[in-house]
């Protein structure tokens, strides 16, 4: 039996320090999965019957001494400016600020750098980057509202937009707008992948970036959060360090108390109307029982990612609020070391693949037989899914078949390889997104079937790229965000590069799909050709299998009926805040 | 109990704080060594690369690549050897310095300062509402020994304390939040939003005060003492609040200290649980991030909040009792 910590603590609700160790599981579960918390709620014993209802009229009785002792000790309403104060709109319940619009999210504030914290900016609308995306992922514009590429690919100009103002009231300028690019040239931001000669200012509102070589992706890499543009009062005299956050954005942050809580107010010296929602405050609430909890009590106009159980549960019972979502350009796939004498032979990489039962995976794990896998990519990326004609599915008589073709043998149950040694895998995961090592022994399972035994060794994220690097790695299970910016170009090519990447190919390369993702990178294609360059890339990774992909991502969100005007971003860049509104007559919460 | 040791005790008492103090002094600074060495060595044993991990932790996994990790190591000169690492650790805290977090690059003690606060608000909520609920149920039942609400506050107990902190905060968020929409589910920052968590630490510490305040009163009222000042003439109340009271103050004290061990623990849960800004949730984060200045500090400081409060705990039985001397009260 393979150690697998978060599957066994699951089981064990019993005692704090396992609880103390999901916690620590769960604590970045973007798309987490039932906990032992949750299923012991939906089947209550009467003894956890009779020991809530003593609790809670214990608590209720506590809870009015106390409310009458202490009072409410603690608001943070100072910040909230008195024209949002005044706003006050019908329905709105005691619990919740009138006027503020309150998210909830797993995500942490772990530091103020762009590289860390630059999607919270981009996402509440703070700081704007130089282009923005469509939701085909084409640039659009940004903070620079007109941009041009030379005809040899190398210069590019980047006019700013001319009304735009930083919150500290001084002007964007190209001057400006250069300490922040440069910047986010240092790794990890992924701006440092771009072969840049130099950033320079041309006047005061054209930015000029030279390249080394044609990189058609920059326009995507410039839409990055990383490379938000903050006024130059924001750094510290390094011109790296970030000590405050002043960006250009409709919304200007007016209190932020890392790692947890955010709030902005409606900068009036933005360029753009007035938008209905004049305030938000972000709380980041790691556990995803809790955000359920929170959307279900209608105590958040939006929590974002739910685990499938809450989802479940809130489909049937929607209480306050209703549920939207939308599919990801996140992948949930094995990493398998093509170089590995076992796993260098396509077939056997393709048995692997063929004895995995991809629809009882997102049925019984994530509750959706919707997002299994058929290729790498899934619909809503329509420029990058092919709908192609050869679906990933389950064939166990064909994967058996081609284990035979690849010279294994079974002997006893299980399979020798060509040389007559008997096979066994490890697959190695984590539970940062805690579905990780559910899912990992679902495989072991379904591996079991084929005939190889394979161990699951649940570690943590860091394990996956050591394995690359040290060359000791089998099988890794991850979920790949092909959107970090949102064209995958740039993250596809270097995944299934020569060298291959921590969270690509390993030992594999295939010069088809490599030279035309190599040629999108490069850009200059015509439309026609672009499109057949990605058919060909994808074409050749659905045969190859340098990975394997199992599920796609969907992202929940819980949206409670005092806001309207809500759209779901596929490259969560930008939740458009500005965009909603509050509900005419919103029921009474 | 004879009457020269009740005399004699004034004149040994005031030599007794003294010796404490230093004992407790002393605590404290084996604790910092030891808790430092330990958190060190357990976060550079766990396994997995630690920049990919403190990198992950700092911009999120889907960023982190070779180059991110090695810019970590290189600017937290990871690979060092852990014998200097570790000397120089122990010179940063000779010199009550905490270093700096490896994730968020604030200084330790900054970040610790209001995580610290949080807590403290927590605990002593959670403190304060058990000693109100507990103490005057557990007066109740120790006056009708084998009565209803002894009984009932029996199983009750029983039910409280073999319930996890976990089912307890989801079974209380559900309850009061959900179906009464009385309180915020999570939140600090939210009016009243301090009161759940610190309801779900408190009920069984409320349960476990009652049990012990019924069982020290019922023993301290058939101690003869209690028998002759009812006898002199005192009533039921008065016997109680003069004699009695002391007397069962004692067990229940050192209850409340070894207590301070299980709120600490049930922070960790708790905190994370209702999403609270308190040292409990920074540990786990940093245990997370393998940010192990932060790993250090955090120990450090939930084992020094311990050691004060049992200091607090040992003053206070020190007071309450003349009786002992110094060498019964270690």
């Amino acid at each position: 039996m393979p150690a697998n910590p978060a599957v066994t603590s699951a089981s064990d609700a019993g005692r704090a320090t396992a609880d103390a160790h999901r916690d620590a599981d769960a604590l970045r579960d973007a798309d987490a999965l039932p906990s032992s918390a949750t299923v012991g709620v939906s089947r209550i014993s009467r003894r956890q019957w009779i020991g809530a209802s003593l609790s809670s009229t214990a608590a209720a009785l506590a809870a009015l001494a106390s409310l009458t002792t202490f009072g409410g000790a603690r608001t943070a309403r100072a910040h909230t400016p008195p024209s949002v104060r005044a706003e006050r709109h019908e329905g709105a319940s005691g619990r919740l600020d009138p006027g503020v619009l309150e998210l909830a999210g797993p995500w942490e504030i772990g530091g103020l750098s762009p590289a860390q914290s630059g999607h919270f900016y981009l996402r509440l609308q703070v700081a704007e980057t130089l282009l923005d995306a469509a939701p085909d992922a084409s640039p659009r514009p940004g903070l620079a509202s007109a941009w041009s590429v030379s005809d040899d690919g190398l210069t590019w100009r980047f006019d700013l937009r001319p009304g735009a103002r930083f919150h500290d009231g001084s002007a964007v300028t190209a001057d400006a707008a250069l300490i922040s690019l440069r910047a986010a040239q240092i790794a990890p931001s992924l701006l440092s992948q771009a072969p840049i000669a130099s950033i320079e200012a041309a006047g005061a509102r054209t930015v000029v970036i030279q390249l080394a070589r044609p990189f058609a992706a920059l326009s995507s890499l410039l839409a990055h959060a990383s490379t938000v543009v903050l006024a130059p009062s924001s750094f510290e005299a390094d011109g790296r360090t970030v000590r405050r956050v002043l960006g250009s954005g409709p919304y200007r942050i007016s209190d932020l108390q890392p790692p947890q809580r955010l709030e902005t107010v409606w900068h009036d010296g933005h360029d753009g109307p007035r938008p209905a929602i004049t305030a938000v405050r972000y709380l980041s609430v790691g556990r995803a029982e809790t955000r359920a909890l929170m959307a279900a009590a209608g105590q958040a106009d939006l929590v974002f990612t739910l685990d499938p159980a809450s989802v479940a549960r809130l489909r049937r019972s929607p209480g306050r609020s209703r549920l939207m979502s939308v599919m990801l350009p996140r992948v949930m796939m094995l990493k398998l070391n093509a170089g590995h004498p076992w796993l260098r032979d396509r077939r056997v990489r393709q048995a692997l693949s063929l004895s995995i039962d991809r629809t009882g995976i997102a049925q019984a794990i994530l509750r959706e037989p919707a997002l299994a896998a058929t290729e790498l990519f899934p619909p809503t990326a329509p420029a990058w899914h092919m709908a192609t004609r050869d679906p990933l599915h389950r064939d166990l008589a064909l994967a058996r078949q081609l284990l035979s073709d690849a010279g294994w043998r079974r002997h006893e149950g299980r399979w020798l390889d060509a040389a007559g040694q008997p096979v066994s895998l490890t697959v190695r995961t984590f539970p940062d997104r805690p579905e990780l090592p559910i899912v990992a022994t679902a495989l072991q399972a379904q591996w079991r079937e084929l005939g190889i035994p394979v161990r699951v060794a649940v570690g943590n994220s860091g394990d996956i790229p050591l394995g690359h690097r040290d060359g000791s790695l089998q099988l890794g299970l991850l979920a790949r965000n092909y959107a970090t910016a949102p064209d995958p170009t740039p993250t596809l090519a270097a995944d299934f590069s020569p060298q291959g990447a921590d969270w690509g190919a390993m030992g594999w390369h295939d010069p088809r799909a490599g030279d035309a993702l190599a040629a999108l990178s490069r850009g200059g294609l015509s439309d026609e050709h672009a499109a057949q360059a990605r058919r060909q890339a994808m074409a050749v990774i659905q045969t190859e299998m340098p990975v394997i992909p199992v599920a796609w991502y969907r992202l929940h969100v819980a949206v409670s009926a005092r806001v309207e005007g809500v759209q779901l971003d596929p490259f969560e860049r930008n939740y458009r805040i500005d965009q909603m509104r509050w509900a005419r007559s919103s029921p009474t919460l | 109990m004879s009457i020269d040791s009740v005399q004699g005790a004034p004149l040994r008492r005031r030599g007794r704080w003294g010796p404490m103090l230093l004992r407790r002094a002393g605590q404290i600074l084996a604790l910092a060594l030891m808790v430092g060495t330990l958190s060190f060595a357990m976060a550079r044993s766990l396994p997995g690369d630690m920049a990919t991990r403190i990198a992950a932790g700092r911009y999120g996994y889907d960023l982190v690549s070779q180059a991110a990790a090695d810019q970590v190591r290189d600017e937290l000169a990871l690979d060092r050897a852990w014998p200097l690492a570790l000397l120089d650790w122990w010179r940063q805290t000779a010199s009550l310095d905490l270093g700096v977090s490896l994730v968020s690059g604030e200084p330790v003690w900054h970040e610790l300062s209001s995580h610290l606060g949080a807590t403290l608000t927590l605990t002593g909520a959670a403190l304060g509402m058990g000693l109100m609920v507990g103490l005057p149920l557990g007066v109740m039942s120790a006056r009708r020994p084998g009565g209803l609400l002894d009984r009932l506050l029996t199983a009750a107990t029983l039910l409280v304390r073999s319930t996890p902190p976990f089912l307890i905060a989801v079974l209380l968020m559900m309850a009061m939040a959900v179906h009464l929409g009385m309180l915020p589910v999570a939140g600090a920052h939210q009016r009243g939003g301090w009161l759940l968590p610190s309801l779900t630490l408190a009920l069984p510490l409320a349960a476990g005060i009652a049990r012990v305040t019924a069982q020290a009163l019922r023993s301290a009222m058939a101690m003869p003492s209690h028998q002759f000042a009812r006898t002199k003439g005192l009533s039921d109340r008065q016997a109680l609040l003069r004699h009695a009271a002391r007397h069962a103050g004692l067990p229940l004290l050192a209850y409340v200290g070894v207590q301070a061990v299980v709120l600490a623990e049930g922070a960790v849960v708790v905190e994370s649980l209702f999403a609270w800004p308190g040292i409990g949730h920074a540990l786990v984060h940093a245990v997370f991030g393998r940010d192990v200045p932060m790993i250090q500090g955090a120990a450090l400081c939930m084992g020094v909040l311990f050691i004060v409060f049992n200091l607090c705990v040992d003053s206070l039985q020190l007071m309450l009792d003349p009786r002992r001397t110094d060498g019964e009260a270690r």
